[in-house]
């Protein structure tokens, strides 16, 4: 377990992710897509701190905020989807078409 | 290649493979949970990385996010159940193309890259210097985040809720007519797609 091997696993999770959310039309898909690129994030924050870091509590703290930014993209993601659902009946990406042009 | 590597590559092809099915699923509902398999093996991996309060935090977190998440599939998309193939996608080749390109140049940066080694001592109790951290130096980061956990719980009950103290949400949102009484300015929404005064 190196750590090149660890951060390219936290590759292929951003990658996979960021396949996710640019090709779903989903909201909700869409979000997951978002939520598989923070969990690589997360999985590299690990890892430099284990391995590069020497453990120092703070690389632990980084790993901690990003748990927060998942847990505020989350809340505010579906209450969008929510919001949008009321006033448009929209659940994909098409639908959402008033700011083209 | 000691039981600690076995166990790291295992838990690394559980969280990329159940991470890539995640869009290949026909249920929404499978797909959540295909992700939550993908965060609890990179959890493991923060275990076998001597993080395990972060490691078993993720874990928690995910499983009850994505019940959330598999609440909201049941609520808002059809074809929950996955009966009927699904597969909605859009720009489906430029996306698989931005993807790849991804995480090849990450990839080669990683190996081009020689990365200092200072690993963490397999005697330190790493729960308690995070707590001691949270607590002590970074207290104020710490305490930042709480707050703005407390605005995002205010902020999405304002965007998901029906109707404000003065009328509907959106009343707000209609433009003003370019002259007095007549139609609002600008596009208007097309008309199938309905609007929410419709169920009241």
């Amino acid at each position: 377990m190196t750590l090149p091997a660890i951060l390219i696993v936290a590759a292929a999770l951003i990658g996979i992710g960021l396949y996710g959310t640019l090709s779903q039309q989903s909201f909700v898909m869409l979000m997951m897509g978002l939520e598989l690129m923070l969990n690589g994030v997360m999985l590299a924050a690990v890892g430099f701190w284990s391995l590069t870091a020497g453990g120092l509590p703070t690389g632990q703290l980084l790993a901690i905020i990003v748990m927060a930014v998942m847990a505020v993209e989350m809340a505010v993601g579906f209450a969008l989807i929510t919001a949008v659902y009321r006033s448009r009946q929209a659940d994909v990406t098409e639908s959402l078409t008033t700011l083209k042009h | 290649m000691n039981v600690i590597d076995i166990a790291f590559w295992i838990f690394a092809a559980i969280a990329v493979i159940s991470g890539w099915r995640v869009f290949c699923t026909d249920s929404m509902v499978r797909a959540s949970f295909l992700l939550l398999l993908s965060f609890i093996a990179v959890g493991l991996i923060m275990v076998l990385l001597n993080a395990p309060y972060l490691g078993i935090a993720t874990v928690f977190m995910m499983a009850v996010e994505m019940m959330v998440m598999a609440l909201f599939m049941v609520m808002f998309m059809m074809n929950p159940a996955g009966l009927n193939p699904m597969m909605m996608v859009h720009q489906h080749r430029f996306s698989i193309a931005a993807g790849v390109f991804v995480f090849a140049t990450l990839t080669g940066l990683i190996c081009v890259t020689r990365f200092t080694s200072n690993p963490v001592d397999p005697g330190l109790d790493s729960v308690a210097s995070l707590g001691k951290e949270l607590l002590g130096n970074s207290m104020l980061i710490f305490e930042t985040a709480g707050v703005t956990l407390l605005a995002t719980m205010v902020a999405s009950v304002i965007l998901s809720s029906r109707s404000g103290r003065f009328g509907t949400a959106d009343t707000g949102a209609v433009p003003p007519p370019l002259e007095p009484g007549g139609e609002p300015a600008g596009r208007q929404p097309e008309q199938h797609s309905g609007h929410a005064h419709h169920h009241h």
